[in-house]
């Protein structure tokens, strides 16, 4: 699953440069397609940039089991229940991978842990939206995972080795994600009038969120250009986008379901589908919090850190007892 | 309350028999037991591995890149290390 464009960070910020020469050798490094590794010399605000985009898409990995655990419980079968809790799994695994990757930029995983339970950090608008029926499991798989790899296919070559190397594991174990939605949009679909209804408007809900995931559009997207320079960021927000409409279209089609966009048609010059205006309106209003689900999201992962606070301390107690006795042993 | 900090641990996976363990990535975690079965969870969901090593992270030794240079100069200037140094006539054939 996937962050947005959280590179398209609240505070704008001058690349500080600390030393010209250094910065200048860095960029030659990263132009001659390098990948620059944890102990390497980096401009602060490069190691800044990557430290926020790649806990934050840590984040977003974790507060995305919460949307789908809702359904593990009630999973229609016993294929799709093993289905989703393995899904919901795997984006665990993403997050896990993500916050190592971060941490090799020098912040403490329980540092960036601690941002995300503060609210000081962002995770992605996406899982801020409620997952009411079912079908919303087959919406999510299918739009917010196929978004999600649009996304993170560039970024296995993004110059940053980690972030890179753990967008590659990443990737790999995404497509099953992608397919176990469509079936089940697929199985609703050929099924009674309910189920297909259920579908469309799973589909009606998540379409427009899913566009904004891309992130603003390019003319007011302020973060790009240095990103884009430091190869983190290799397609704008809005090339994304239309790669993730173009492909996604026929998908819903073959389904029989509509989208819900009355300014969606195909342009024969362009050879894309055009689509109508994202309410950037909504995509702010969720990101400052006031999305139908940032308080109940924060609320359960704040419960969930809590509640788990004596495994924590238990194995950490253990692990000191073995240590003594050990060290009285030897 | 700020969460206190847990040991790292470097992880290896050995994927095939044959194949040396490989790096894949780290975790963190409270002693070794708990780091292996961690290890398993998250670097071998999809039958990834046939054995796990883990190593506390501070336990490795590193060279230190920016003096790659001269690290792994004396590798760099040895040509008559590599068998192509070396002419053989055509005539004697593959060897």
């Amino acid at each position: 699953m996937y962050t947005q464009a959280l590179n398209a960070a609240p505070e704008a910020e001058a690349p500080f440069i600390e030393d010209a020469g250094r910065a200048a050798h860095f960029q030659a490094r990263i132009d001659a397609d390098d990948r620059i590794e944890p102990n390497d010399w980096m401009p602060a605000a490069y190691r800044k940039t990557l430290t926020r985009q790649i806990s934050q898409h840590a984040h977003s990995e974790i507060v995305g089991m919460l949307p789908e655990g809702n359904w593990i419980t009630r999973a229609p079968t016993l294929r799709r229940k093993a289905a989703l809790l393995a899904k919901v799994q795997d984006e665990c695994g993403h997050g896990l991978y993500l916050y190592a990757a971060a941490e090799t930029l020098g912040t403490s995983r329980e540092e960036l842990i601690d941002a995300m339970l503060s609210g000081k950090a962002k995770y992605s608008s996406i899982f801020n939206y409620p997952t009411p029926t079912w079908a919303d499991i087959g919406a999510i798989g299918w739009l917010v995972d196929g978004a999600a790899i649009m996304n993170q296919i560039p970024l296995c070559r993004c110059s940053y080795g980690p972030y890179a190397r753990a967008m590659i594991r990443v990737c790999k174990e995404e497509s099953f994600h992608q397919r176990q939605g469509y079936e089940i949009m697929l199985t609703l679909s050929r099924g009674t009038e309910d189920q297909k209804a259920m579908a469309q408007d799973a589909l009606n809900r998540w379409w427009w969120p899913c566009l904004m995931m891309f992130g603003p559009p390019d003319n007011i997207s302020q973060h790009s250009d240095q990103s884009t320079a430091w190869k983190i960021k290799r397609f704008s927000n809005d090339d994304l986008r239309q790669k993730f409409v173009d492909a996604t279209v026929p998908q819903a089609h073959y389904l029989g379901l509509t989208l819900p966009d009355a300014d969606l048609k195909w342009n024969e010059n362009t050879k894309h589908w055009d689509y109508g205006t994202i309410d950037w309106n909504e995509f702010k209003q969720v990101l400052a919090g006031n999305g139908p689900c940032n308080r109940d999201r924060m609320a359960a992962r704040r419960k969930a850190h809590d509640d788990g606070a004596w495994v924590r301390e238990a194995a950490a107690a253990y692990a000191e007892k073995q240590k003594a006795r050990r060290a009285a042993a030897a | 309350m700020a969460t206190p900090n847990v040991q790292l641990w470097e992880v290896f996976i050995r994927s095939r028999n044959g194949l040396a363990h490989k790096h894949c990535g780290s975790l963190h975690a409270a002693d070794a037991t708990l780091a292996l079965q961690a290890a398993r969870d998250i670097y071998t969901r999809r039958g990834e591995g046939l054995s796990i090593w883990v190593v506390p992270s501070n336990a490795i030794v590193a060279s230190d890149p920016s003096e790659k240079g001269m690290m792994f100069e004396p590798a760099m200037s040895k040509v008559y290390r590599h068998p192509t140094f070396y002419d053989v006539p055509d005539e004697v054939g593959h060897m």
